[in-house]
């Protein structure tokens, strides 16, 4: 599997998602600047960094998804490459309008840096399949902006179609208001689009790869997307 | 010329941000304030001076930058 990390200035998490994919695939990721007009040939997997890309200027991602290097992103999404946006990445990518909705300040205006629990609710996606339905995963989340947002309509239409990947519970599985760090619509803590390539999740998954960082719940996601790309 | 742009949240976007000042507002005993909500203002130096291009030009910015239409309103004045 061949993948690349983007980069943008104020990006800070771009070596940790870089080394959670040399760590679990084997193959270290090309790092892609963001003045960048193409990816480097035959990338399967594009992902998009947590971070403070542009110091959140304006609105979190919203400079960021605006750089030279998005458009060849799109094009990379329209072939069905896949893309992953983390925390930051998330924010750029609903900016791209590659995801529906949007991510709003934490309901306790707080920025949370904290570990929570997430409920794998669809195992299906390429993103999720070495885990299981309903599987509840360890993962840390650190933001202040994570509380996602769509009108009605999306909402429902991304509950109808099973597209809420993880959503934020107890230890149990269970979505409580208290197991919600940051007041998001049902608990929403991930999506993936219509076409299930492009999943955006505010949790970092590739803080948790190697027994050292604690745990390794976050491997699934990488050994999920190793098995198709 | 000068363009004035105010984004704000539509309707029904939850604005933490609003109910913590409307809060404040209420600790430090200003009764009645119903609802807060909290926006952005942005000024532009424009070179033109025509204004319908102003408009136009500046319409394009909203859409393609200063405002997410996903979750936000804009309101453009020319002064």
């Amino acid at each position: 599997m061949k993948s690349a990390v983007l980069v943008f200035p104020g990006i800070n998490r771009e070596r940790d998602m870089a080394r959670a994919f040399e760590v679990v695939t084997g193959v270290k990721p090309v790092m892609v600047w963001h003045t960048e007009t193409e990816l480097p040939d035959g990338v399967d997997v594009v992902a998009v960094p947590g971070g403070f890309s542009y110091g959140d200027y304006l609105r979190c991602g919203a400079i960021a998804a605006r750089s030279p290097i998005i458009d060849a992103v799109k094009r990379h999404a329209d072939r069905g490459g896949y893309v992953l946006g983390v925390c930051n990445g998330f924010q750029i990518v609903t900016e791209i309008g590659l995801l529906p909705g949007a991510l709003m300040r934490n309901a306790s205006l707080k920025f949370v840096c904290k570990e929570v629990h997430l409920r794998v609710d669809d195992p299906t996606t390429a993103f999720t399949s070495a885990y299981t339905a309903g599987q509840v995963i360890r993962c840390p989340i650190a933001h202040g902006e994570g509380n996602y947002y769509a009108d009605p309509e999306t909402l429902a239409r991304l509950e109808g179609e099973g597209r809420v990947v993880f959503r934020y519970c107890d230890e149990l599985g269970r979505t409580t208001e208290a197991a919600d760090p940051n007041g998001s619509l049902n608990h929403i803590a991930g999506i993936v689009n219509e076409r299930g390539n492009v999943l955006g999740m505010m949790p970092h998954p590739e803080n948790l790869i190697e027994a050292l960082q604690g745990g390794t719940d976050g491997r699934g996601l990488f050994e999920s997307l190793a098995k198709v790309a | 010329m000068k363009a004035r742009v105010t984004v704000t949240l539509k309707n029904g976007v939850l604005d933490p941000q609003g109910k913590a000042i409307q809060g404040a507002l209420k600790s430090l005993g200003f009764a009645g304030v119903d609802d807060v909500r909290q926006g952005k203002l942005i000024e532009l130096e424009l070179a033109t001076s025509d204004r319908a291009a102003a408009e136009a030009e500046v319409t394009a910015m909203c859409e393609k930058l200063l405002a997410n239409t996903v979750i936000e309103n804009y309101r453009i004045e020319l002064v």
